[in-house]
């Protein structure tokens, strides 16, 4: 299995002209290089060219898993063991209540510990979840959820290990009356495998001097606990664990997270629904959104038996005529067996494929956060006067179904008025903290004319005032500009989604902000009433010698017309 | 000009603004439009007569600031007439002061307000009890102003001509100056520098006449001196300015027939009887003048002139001599005379003009 998803990581292999060629067992044969070096037999090269280990390509590349720097690395392995504690919960119908907690072991050195009360993983497994690069549940599938790729945690463990040297620790019980296991795990990294350091029954028997942990054991009914060591270095602030718990909270009302940072504060994030999000749906890929790649690699491991069944089963949207209809244009037997298809025969299919006009991919697979909870989230950590949200219907980009949500918070005098807007981005449900600018949301933000809704903006920026703006895309699959998944590809149909919620979240805003301008101007109006009218009565005392009694009409007289007169204006 | 006292009209102002919102109604002002657009032309009494065109002011949620300013203004008005006292334009700011919110922020505001208070009640500010801040202008000649002493009241004769080489000074209120006096004609000039070279070399006496220094565009109180002392010794007025558009457009013309911004009270403030002695267009190509292009600004003045001033609309010649004026593209100022010796002007430029005062410009 790990040596299919090589292929992705190969891919990137092209650009870094030291690394060695794939394997030549790959599925998808790879090009020789173009200019053979002279100097060299084929014979010589052979002999130079091994598999890459997934785990010496993360050493070479742990940029790409958003490994880059100490502290990018802490947030990194806090944001991987949340997703998946939050997934795991989700898929288990289980309300998250997630623990995390960092300390200092030294100034360049962490230990995280990241607790959930998900569903638990049998024993078997947790080595190669934790301990295996690329081994996983959600890379297979069209599912919307944090993780996608199987790479995440244990690429933290790999970090923690190359680092620090200290293996993964992961605790785990799959239910009250099951035993627990705690398990210190090692990556084998030539061979990309797991190695057990120790397995331990967990039984509440934790050495007597460890109180806290002899506590969690016993209150362990389910969920799994991961704990690192790494090197890191923590930063208080927006993008730092602080900003990503705090944005992770607005995202999911429903989870409750209690967050012990670094110095020993506590803080609690409570949940604000206490129902969980509609369970998304999983779906099988959409033809057009297949490129000819995939395509091969699907026929050469499909269960089917022809070709026309492959295309009515492994696809959505496909029924049988279609799918036969797909095989004649391609010019391709629909009884032939999907293994046999040569290169040719394959690419024939997938122009087919474009060429046939398919049903667009169900939508409601997806799980919204919906604008109530979306605003509830907001509220809850952001103080400000006027809240708006939406959310909008799924769309379609290359083949995958998406949507789009935003919210805005504006006002309050707890905002900064005179700087940029505060942009807090999401995908599936996990704030994207890193590379804001190349992310396809921030695009759209700025592309957003934002003064039509009462709000400054200098040009290719972001609005200014006080103003915090959330957007969220759901996705079976998000594209992200690398694996470090900090930002959304600019994909015009997610662009054009994202800029309708954005004028929707807007034009609520401005109708406050009409409305405040013209409350103001009305109070104005209300005040001069207020302060100049004592001065015309004042006048005329002086110019007719009028008693006080007669002024103080004369001035309630005027108030009160006055007053009439501005409200049927 | 009538001396009738302003207090009783104030009073009824304000009874109507009372009553008015006593009757539960937005009380309003009639402010007439002072602009040269509603001035009329009258020939035989020669000045700018105000038309009838007038903004009214309610009292609204929008206008209740100015308002309250402008009746407040009303009163310090009455108070300063009741108990015979004056106060500048700028005293009168800082009064308002006291007035807590109503209060002025700038000059310009109370100076706005003042006007149209004035413009009201169809008055001259003196009569409100406001004086400008500025001088009426300088007087030597053969003149005696008779006036009195402000704090004994004892009758005062100044005789202007014995002010050596330096001159009376016009006073802010000249209603109740009398004059007596010999000379054959006024001298209005429009420069300092032109009234100290005449004064200093005796012209007055040469020439037997009073010569007056405008410095700029005439203050109402310098035409109302210069009025009044033509009125009752019947004698001429010959105005001497710079011959370009702002000379003759803005100094003389207000001069003679008054503006269009104290259009209410022009009939008092002008001098129907000036005349033109120069320098007029022809007077450059005349006596050889040297000369500085027109400006923009010149030239936009001289168009505007021919096109909207009722008074060189109505006289034939002035528009001609503006168009020829316009055409050469130059303009000559007084002291342009210099250039044929120092006092060119006294023994040539002025005995030759004075001797032929039917050729002046009306």
């Amino acid at each position: 299995m790990a040596k299919r998803q090589l292929k992705l990581i190969a891919r990137k292999q092209k650009t870094d002209r030291s690394a060695k060629k794939a394997a030549p067992n790959e599925a998808i044969p790879l090009k020789k290089p173009a200019k053979p070096i002279v100097r060299l037999t084929a014979t010589d090269l052979a002999a130079r060219q091994r598999e890459i280990s997934v785990s010496e390509f993360f050493t070479k590349n742990r940029h790409l898993l958003g490994f880059d720097s100490p502290a990018k690395a802490l947030l990194t392995t806090v944001k991987e063991a949340v997703d998946n504690g939050l997934d795991a919960c989700e898929e288990a119908g289980i309300l998250p209540d997630l623990v995390i907690v960092i300390s200092e072991i030294s100034e360049t050195r962490y230990k995280v510990v990241v607790q959930d009360n998900g569903p638990g993983i049998v024993k078997a497994q947790i080595p190669r979840v934790f301990g295996q690069l690329l081994y996983g549940s959600k890379f297979h599938r069209l599912r919307q959820s944090r993780g996608q790729q199987g790479i995440g945690i244990s690429a933290a463990g790999m970090y923690g290990q190359l680092t620090t040297g200290r293996p993964i620790k992961i605790a785990s019980r799959t239910g009250l009356n099951k035993p627990g296991h705690e398990f210190e795990i090692q990556i084998d990294t030539k061979r990309n495998q797991p190695v057990v350091v120790s397995d331990r029954e967990l039984d509440g028997k934790a050495p007597a001097a460890d109180k806290e942990k002899r506590a969690v054991e016993r209150a362990f009914e389910h969920g799994t606990r991961v704990e690192l060591e790494i090197e890191a270095t923590y930063k208080k602030g927006r993008h730092s664990v602080d900003g990503y718990v705090e944005q992770t909270s607005i995202a999911n009302p429903h989870a409750k997270i209690t967050y012990v940072d670094p110095g020993g504060e506590r803080h609690e994030y409570d949940r604000v629904a206490t129902e969980l999000p509609k369970a998304p749906l999983e779906i099988k890929p959409h033809p057009h959104g297949v490129e000819l790649g995939i395509l091969l690699k699907m026929l050469h491991e499909t269960k089917a038996r022809n070709i026309a069944s492959f295309l009515h089963n492994d696809f959505s949207r496909v029924s049988a005529p279609v799918a036969e209809e797909i095989a004649r244009a391609a010019g391709v037997s629909p009884g032939m067996t999907p293994g046999k298809a040569a290169r040719e025969q394959a690419e024939a299919l997938y122009n087919a494929i474009q060429a046939t006009k398919l049903m667009a991919p169900q939508s409601n697979v997806l799980s919204p956060i919906g604008d109530e909870l979306l605003l509830e989230g907001l509220k809850k950590q952001v103080t400000a006067d006027f809240y708006a949200s939406t959310s909008r219907s799924p769309a379609v980009y290359r083949g995958n179904p998406f949507l789009v949500e935003a919210a805005l918070a504006y006002g309050g005098g707890h905002l900064p008025a005179d700087e940029l807007s505060t942009l807090i981005r999401f995908a599936n449900r996990v704030p994207l903290l890193y590379q804001q600018s190349a992310c396809a949301i921030t695009k759209s933000v700025i592309q957003t004319t934002w003064k039509t809704y009462g709000i400054q903006q200098s040009r290719s920026a972001l609005p200014t005032g006080p103003l915090v703006i959330m957007v969220h895309i759901a996705s079976v699959w998000v594209p992200f500009t690398s694996e470090s998944k900090e930002a959304v590809a600019s994909y015009p149909e997610i662009m054009k989604e994202i800029r309708l919620a954005l004028q929707d979240v807007g034009r609520k805003l401005g109708l406050y902000i009409r409305r405040g301008l013209r409350e103001a101007d009305a109070e104005k109006k209300r005040s001069y009433i207020e302060k100049y009218i004592p001065h015309i009565g004042i006048a005329l005392q002086e110019i007719l010698g009028i008693d006080d009694k007669r002024k103080e009409k004369v001035c309630a007289t005027l108030k009160d017309t006055l007053e009439r007169s501005r409200k049927n204006e | 000009m009538s001396e009738a006292n302003v207090v009783p009209k104030i009073k009824k102002e304000a009874k109507a603004v009372e009553e008015s919102i006593l009757k539960r109604k937005k009380p309003s002002l009639k402010f007439p439009i002072r602009s040269l657009a509603n001035v009329r032309y009258l020939e035989k009494e020669g000045y700018f007569e105000i038309r009838g065109r007038k903004k009214e002011r309610t009292l609204t949620v929008n206008t209740v600031k100015t308002f309250a300013q402008t009746l407040r203004m009303m009163a310090l008005s009455k108070t300063l007439v009741e108990t015979d006292d004056i106060a500048t334009k700028r005293e009168a700011y800082y009064v308002s002061k006291n007035w807590d919110e109503a209060r002025f922020l700038e000059q310009t505001e109370s100076d706005t307000v003042m006007d149209d208070v004035e413009a009201l009640f169809e008055v001259n500010r003196e009569q409100l009890g406001f004086v400008p801040e500025e001088k009426g202008g300088d007087v030597a000649g053969n003149l005696i102003v008779i006036d009195k002493d402000p704090n004994t009241g004892k009758t005062i004769r100044i005789d202007c001509t014995k002010f050596g080489s330096g001159a009376y000074s016009i006073p802010i209120s000249v209603e109740d100056l009398k004059f007596e006096t010999k000379a054959k004609f006024i001298l209005v000039i429009e420069t300092a520098g032109m009234f100290q070279r005449l004064v200093k070399h005796g012209y007055w006496k040469k020439a037997n006449c009073i010569l007056v220094s405008m410095g700029g565009v005439p203050t109402r109180a310098c035409r109302r001196f210069i009025r009044r002392l033509a009125d009752l010794q019947k004698i001429p007025v010959y105005v001497f300015v710079d011959g370009d558009p702002y000379g003759i457009s803005n100094i003389y013309r207000t001069f003679k027939v008054g503006s269009g911004n104290a259009a209410h009270i022009n009939e008092f403030f002008c001098v129907p009887q000036a005349r033109f002695l120069g320098i007029t267009p022809q007077d450059i190509i005349d006596y050889k003048l040297p000369t500085h292009p027109l400006k923009e600004v010149d030239v936009k003045r001289a168009k505007d002139a021919l096109k909207n001033d009722p008074f060189f609309l109505h006289h034939k010649e002035w528009a001609k001599a503006i168009e020829h004026l316009v055409s050469m593209g130059v303009r000559a100022e007084q002291q342009a005379l210099a250039a044929h010796g120092l006092n060119y002007v006294i023994e040539k430029y002025l005995p030759q003009k004075i001797a032929h005062p039917e050729k002046f410009l009306p």
